[in-house]
């Protein structure tokens, strides 16, 4: 292992950290849709907080030096930036592996030949149900679903790989079969079917959202059988729901161990919703380097590794596996972001999430969405 | 699982690349996908150049490693059909036509 030259340091010495191989840019919070899902924060950043080109063509630099194999730009819907292809043009130039991650609306075809051709590597490509009647109620905006067909086609058109991505939920979730069939019509080498979390904005609409445990045991076989049929033709990823699952998922794959965030304002954060943990707090890539930020940065040591996990974590012979699961679903759930993620069946805390599940599915099923704002 | 066709001529697909990384070797880059690719693994798609066939791949490897072809074509096909089920390598057929199945 070629290990970097160590450097004189004052503090007692920790091992350095793995590089991490994944970076989200969250470019923006300004988005067209208003998903009751929303991972954004419920106070989204202001236009006039964004990074700007110049910035974020810095960070990408950096990121590269810092390792970062895969960049994900997303937001907020990153076409709502006007300089959206120069900061592809810069993420590409760092050597990047440059993702978008899109609704579709606010691209043009013009505008997507122009990212293909400066070189970016994949899209994925969201959509909130397999029609427009759902979608459009979910999305909270008329005519989207039609454009992101649309964009689909612009996308394959040029060649570029596409991802569909899913959001899964109570309203969409007994039309899975349908989500699939459109997967291969738009001709997506990928499709992501991703049960929703509940962290932000679905928390606030967790009663509308919580899928009910017959839809998430048909879901989960459903996915083994497509993937099965549409072996070479489709590749499947799924994130189940964890309410009902016996063991966390590994999320973020580690705490500070593989990826990082990076949201509109240069906040740098381990995860996405990471600022939902009281008592951290995120430096900004405005005043620090990232390397530095990913090294040493208090937020990102907090849960690294394993040495900061209670039991039952600190014995589970599954610590290196799981990691102990969601920091900020423990927050949500027992009030202590360093308890084990109570999604785990030997958390004490198991039994109050089975019932924060068990409530929400009981209410009505057509309660309405509290909409994510426009910002 | 069994060789490819001699005439298969395998290639990675848009948004899949292969790079050396000075910290990790060999990597693949794809869609949400990082693979940390072995030596064996590094040198088959090495040859892989989207104009080579599957017989010139293994011929090529067969001398380069002084090994026999046909462990090579099995350990190769097997490898490469892999990456295919992923989505990760496109298998262009041989020229279809008049010839038999």
């Amino acid at each position: 292992m070629n290990a970097p030259t160590p450097e004189f340091r004052g503090a007692p010495s920790r091992p350095e950290p793995p590089s991490p191989t994944a970076m989200l840019a969250e470019l923006t919070h300004r988005c067209p849709l208003s998903c009751p899902y929303c991972s954004n924060p419920l106070e989204l950043a202001r236009k006039n907080q964004e990074l700007s080109t110049a910035e974020w063509a810095d960070v990408f630099a950096q990121a590269a030096r810092l390792g970062v194999l895969q960049i994900h730009l997303s937001g907020g819907e990153p076409a709502a930036r006007a300089d959206l292809v120069e900061i592809v043009d810069a993420a590409v130039k760092a050597g990047l592996y440059t993702n978008l991650i899109t609704s579709g609306v606010g691209l043009t075809d013009k505008r997507l030949k122009a990212l293909a051709e400066i070189g970016l590597d994949h899209v994925q490509l969201s959509i909130q149900g397999p029609t427009a009647a759902i979608a459009d109620a979910v999305g909270g905006y008329r005519g989207g679903f039609e454009k992101k067909m649309e964009v689909a086609r612009w996308i394959t058109d040029e060649g570029l790989p596409l991802t569909v991505n899913a959001v899964m939920h109570r309203r969409n979730f007994d039309r899975l079969d349908d989500v699939f069939t459109l997967a291969l019509r738009l001709g997506a080498r990928r499709l992501e079917v991703a049960t929703v979390q509940f962290h932000g904005w679905a928390a606030k609409n967790r009663a509308a959202l919580m899928p009910t445990r017959e839809q998430v045991e048909r879901a989960t076989a459903q996915v083994a059988e497509a993937r099965k049929r549409l072996k070479g033709q489709l590749v499947i990823d799924y994130v189940p729901a964890d309410y009902y699952a016996r063991f966390p998922k590994p999320c973020m794959g580690g705490w500070g161990r593989v990826g990082l965030v990076v949201t509109p304002a240069g906040k740098v954060m381990p995860c996405h919703a990471a600022d939902s943990i009281a008592g951290l707090s995120f430096p900004s890539v405005k005043q620090q380097g990232l390397a530095e930020i990913w090294r040493d940065a208090p937020a990102f040591t907090a849960y690294r590794g394993t040495d900061w996990m209670p039991d039952p974590c600190r014995s589970c012979e599954r610590r290196e596996i799981d990691w102990g699961g969601c920091r900020c679903q423990a927050m949500a759930v027992t009030g202590n972001a360093a308890a084990t993620d109570p999604a785990c069946a030997k958390s004490p805390h198991h039994g109050a999430l089975r019932a924060l599940a068990e409530d929400a599915t009981a209410a009505d099923p057509d309660a309405a969405f509290v909409p994510r704002p426009n910002a | 699982m069994s060789a490819l066709d001699a005439e298969a001529v395998p290639r990675l697909p848009r948004g899949v690349r292969l790079r050396e990384d000075p910290n990790r070797g060999w990597i693949l880059l794809g869609p949400e996908r990082v693979l940390k690719l072995d030596a064996i693994a590094a040198a088959i798609l090495s040859e892989v150049d989207g104009d080579r066939s599957f017989s010139a791949i293994v011929d090529r490897l067969a001398k380069r490693y002084a090994a026999p072809a046909p462990r090579i074509a099995a350990d190769a096909g097997a490898m490469l059909r892999g990456l295919a089920e992923k989505r990760l390598l496109e298998i262009e057929p041989p020229e279809s036509g008049e010839g038999p199945p």
